[in-house]
């Protein structure tokens, strides 16, 4: 499969888009490349089994090389190994989701369908770049369509999260910018090459200044505590498409970073700075859970629980075994997808009865019995629930976790876990409270899910059961690559 | 003869240009708008010209040089000049004395071809003052505005102070070596302290030039207060041409004193950056916003010329033909609306795109290519200026300037931010943009795209350098 593909459609999809006449035209311009999107990334699926079953067994598959800007020795490398793949079937599902929960948008439809296509665009190119700069480039593509999005459409004091995203996630890709300049003028061959770079050894003391900086710059992008803090304000104030790109996408494009980009390319620096990662990842954990239970408002609970179960990504990545780092890609995958669908199901009820106040609601299953049914299953996916996607991730990621013998990852484990008991809590609080009890008088009439509501939450429905019933694919898929990683890290200094 | 013909061939064009505007002037009869067609052609003509019959030499003894570089910095100005012709057509109409504001832009826009192509400190000398001295006199063009007197006033005292101090490093640097050719210099330059003392005062000189901090004072007003079509001639044409041949001296002439100037570079990058983006923080009215703006670019020129002679000079020449789209593109945007709607304040920007979408968009490119968005050419410029600057290896220079990127994007974001987000009950009206206007905005557009993303642009600057 010829991956310029994955970044052209999304480019012709927004300039097209841009060309419609009408609101319908552009939706249906705007669906019709999502949908082909999804079809896109089944297609790459499967390709990518083919050509494994075949006995290709290149570290990264569907490689292409073009020359760009060969001065700097930087070259328009694509290529996708099982983690990228992952990652695009996960984007797949959240921009047609997100496209379809949008039909209801009518100010500026034009101009909103550009900017998801258009961040879609970034997020694709992210996963498929060899060459560090291309990635560089399509991280920072994904940044202003956010920022347009939550400031035009947004809720609240969106101005103000607008500003907080975009500045916190650009000083991110700044500290990423000056560690990939490090790496760059490191390594002799002076290459931005992903693959050439891993198999040269950046020098011990460039990776002690280089890791925490690029480290760091995807944590902003992934909620690292103490760098959360764009979270609850970004994700609250957007509207819904544009928080369910933003927690499905968006925050893991840093986790993808931190693995391929940090841990992959700087082995000495993961595990000098190991610690310091499961320190801030365990507070993410506990602080995300334990802020969620104190908020009223379900956008807010969201976004805290998504600090909290990003964090167990980071804590995948840092406690660098073979089995936590795939746990933290299938966390991120399900992560994804999970919390897509839950702002989705927020979106919906916050369309109906006006109001994103756990307190004012009630009854609601009564009325609207499809978008309650999701809000059941994705809660009890988002509190780990056997059969739903969250367990299997996050039950991974300890399992990964256990391996270290040692106390302090023991206890960490053991911290970690204990959060999974909060969000239950704060889980089964929110979801009883909305559904359950009197109607209020006020919502007698509201009406169920319409057709394109529910199409989304059956596709993200659908991912998440097919990675909860049957996690082996993804784990197969996955652990190649963290195999990969695992084996750079082992090589002694 | 026939040599010199062909060497100095930029510069013979322009003569002829201005002369011919000289008789049009002279013999009447002429209305402004064919007026101003005519030299809209004229400076597309002698765009066009500066691709052809292109000759590599010295001339007069090395007091005259060109290379294929020089030629292309040419046509970069050139290039500038006409999309200014293009971009501030309302004004140009409205003006009584267009012919003579061409003729003094050109006359400017010919020492700055001099300026660049000067192979000795005299005819550079000569040179900063034929591309300064008409500028203040366009600074002063709107004749019935106090502001644009002042605003000449300024410029005029602070050129003649710095003119001083360069005529004084001058001397200084001919006492130390007995001579003034940027040939024969590097020879003569072993660092020691008198020459150290030249390198100083003409380094001032430049840093006034560029307003670079701390000799950045003068910018802020002289921005201002003059008409916006001199502020952009000053912010982009200026600024580029200052940039090329300080550039050429300090990796030429002074490159023997390499490990002096680097600090000296990096030290003012930082302040200049630092200052200039401070101060753009609060601004209000939009000339003055871009002032602070690009000073703080200047900053940034800084970081790029820090470097090593061919990596520092192809950044930067790459970034100024960015930043001539960019930065002219929001001044195009700027003056459309000043001249129809009389409003240059950010405010008065608020819901600008409920009515104006193809100005909203134009200015956006270009703020985000200000920024250092992809994909605009904004992010590849700073992007390359900054590996540039890193391959000197100093982490703590890269991270300044980096978060230095993040300061700027928080201003650029709050223009962005009026003119798309915040509701405004009276908009402005719908603006009814010339054509050439739009011209100039689309072709500044499709710069501002395009540069970035087709590579060979880059390599071709690479070749050269």
């Amino acid at each position: 499969m010829n991956l310029l593909v994955l970044i052209l459609l999304p480019l012709l999809t927004a300039v097209a888009v841009l060309l419609m006449r009408n609101a319908k035209q552009v939706k249906a311009v705007a669906l019709a490349g999502a949908a082909t999107q999804l079809v896109l990334s089944f297609v790459l699926l499967f390709g990518y089994y083919k050509e494994r079953a075949r006995g290709n067994t290149a570290q990264m598959l569907f490689e292409q090389q073009y020359n760009w800007f060969p001065s700097w020795h930087i070259s328009f490398h694509l290529g996708v190994d099982g983690i990228s793949v992952a990652m695009i079937l996960l984007t797949a599902f959240v921009v047609i989701a997100g496209v379809l929960v949008s039909w209801n948008v009518t100010k500026m439809t034009k101009e909103f369908y550009f900017l998801l296509i258009l961040l879609s665009l970034g997020a694709y190119g992210f996963f498929i770049s060899l060459d560090l700069f291309i990635l560089f480039f399509f991280l920072e593509i994904a940044v202003i369509p956010k920022y347009l999005l939550i400031g035009i459409w947004g809720s609240g004091k969106k101005e103000y999260s607008a500003n907080k995203l975009a500045l916190m996630l650009m000083g991110g890709s700044a500290l990423v910018l000056v560690g990939l300049l490090g790496i760059y003028f490191s390594n002799t061959a002076h290459s931005f090459d992903l693959i050439q770079l891993s198999k040269l050894n950046i020098p011990v003391q460039t990776q002690m200044i280089c890791f925490p900086l690029l480290f760091v710059g995807f944590g902003v992008f992934t909620a690292l505590f103490p760098f959360h803090t764009w979270v609850p304000d970004g994700h609250s104030s957007a509207p819904t498409a544009g928080s369910m790109f933003l927690a499905g996408i968006s925050m893991k494009l840093g986790g993808y970073g931190c693995l391929r980009v940090a841990t992959y390319l700087m082995p000495e620096g993961a595990k000098e700075y190991a610690t310091i990662v499961i320190v801030l990842s365990v507070i993410a954990i506990l602080y995300g859970a334990f802020a969620t239970m104190m908020q009223k408002d379900l956008k807010y609970i969201n976004a805290y629980s998504s600090v909290s179960h990003c964090g167990f990504v980071l804590l995948g990545i840092g406690m660098l075994t073979k089995t936590s780092m795939t746990g933290a890609v299938m966390q991120m995958v399900s992560h994804g997808l999970m919390t897509a669908l839950f702002f989705a199901i927020i979106g919906m009820i916050y369309e109906r009865t006006h109001t994103r106040q756990v307190s004012e609601m009630g009854g609601l299953l009564k009325r609207m019995p499809f978008i309650i049914s999701v809000l059941f299953i994705v809660g009890l996916c988002s509190l780990g629930l056997p059969g739903l996607s969250g367990f299997v991730a996050e039950m991974t990621v300890f399992m990964g976790s256990w391996q270290h013998p040692d106390t302090f990852s023991r206890v960490a484990t053991v911290l970690a876990c204990l959060s999974i008991v909060v969000t239950a809590v704060y889980i089964l609080r929110a979801v009883a409270k909305t559904a359950m009890g009197p109607l209020k008088e006020e919502f007698e009439t509201l009406t169920d899910a319409t057709w394109n509501e529910k199409l989304a939450a059956l596709i993200l429905i659908a991912g998440i059961l097919a990675i909860g019933i049957a996690p082996s694919w993804l784990n197969d898929l996955v652990s190649p690559g963290s195999e990969i990683i695992m084996q750079k890290l082992s090589i002694p200094k | 003869m026939d040599e010199m013909f062909t060497l100095m061939k930029p510069e013979l064009v322009l003569t002829g240009i201005i002369f011919l505007l000289l008789f049009i002037k002279l013999g009447k009869g002429m209305k402004n708008e064919t007026m101003l067609l005519l030299v809209q052609v004229l400076l597309l003509l002698n765009f066009i010209a500066g691709f052809f019959f292109n000759a590599e030499g010295r001339l007069f003894d090395g007091m005259y040089l060109t290379t294929n570089m020089i030629v292309l910095q040419k046509n970069m100005l050139s290039l500038g000049v006409y999309l200014i012709s293009l971009l501030f057509a309302d004004w140009f109409k409205k003006s009584e004395h267009m012919p003579e504001f061409f003729m003094l832009m050109l006359s400017a826009l010919l020492g700055m071809f001099f300026l660049i192509s000067s192979g000795n400190l005299l005819m550079f000398f000569l040179a900063l003052e034929l591309s300064t001295i008409p500028v203040a006199a366009m600074a002063n063009f709107e004749l019935d505005k106090k502001r644009s007197s002042e605003a000449a006033m300024k410029m005029i005292l602070s050129s003649a102070f710095s003119s001083g101090i360069l005529l004084f490093g001058i001397s200084l640097i001919y006492g130390a070596t007995g001579t003034i050719s940027f040939s024969e210099l590097p020879q003569h330059l072993d660092g020691s302290p008198l020459q150290i003392l030249a390198l100083v005062f003409l380094f001032s000189a430049f840093a006034f030039k560029l307003s670079v901090v701390p000799f950045h004072l003068w910018t802020a007003d002289v921005y201002e207060g003059s008409p916006i079509a001199v502020t952009s001639f000053l912010s982009v044409i200026s600024k580029g041409a200052v940039a090329f041949i300080f550039m050429a001296t300090l990796y030429k002439v002074f490159q023997p004193m390499q490990a002096i100037w680097y600090n000296l570079v990096m030290i003012l990058s930082i302040a200049t950056m630092i200052i200039g983006n401070l101060f753009a923080l609060r601004q209000q009215n939009i000339k003055r916003f871009l002032a602070f703006s690009s000073i703080a670019q200047v900053g940034f020129i800084l970081v790029g010329i820090s470097s090593n002679a061919v990596e520092g000079t192809t950044s930067v020449v790459y970034f100024i033909l960015v930043y001539v789209f960019s930065n002219l593109a929001a001044f195009g945007v700027a003056a459309a609306i000043a001249a129809k709607a009389g409003r240059e304040n950010i405010d008065d920007y608020k819901g600008l795109y409920q009515t104006n979408p193809f100005l909203s968009w134009v200015l956006a490119l270009a703020l985000f290519s200000l920024a250092g968005i992809p994909p605009t050419a904004g992010f590849f410029g700073k992007l390359f200026l900054l590996t540039a600057g890193a391959s000197k290896g100093s982490y703590l220079f890269i991270i300044i300037a980096a978060l230095n990127m993040i300061i700027s994007l928080y201003y650029y974001l709050r223009v962005i931010r009026s003119v798309f987000m915040d509701k405004n009950e009276q908009p402005l009206e719908k603006i009814k943009i010339e054509p050439s206007v739009k011209l100039g905005l689309m072709i500044c557009g499709a710069g501002i795209i395009l540069v970035g993303l087709l590579s060979w642009i880059y390599d071709y600057v690479q070749s050269l350098s």
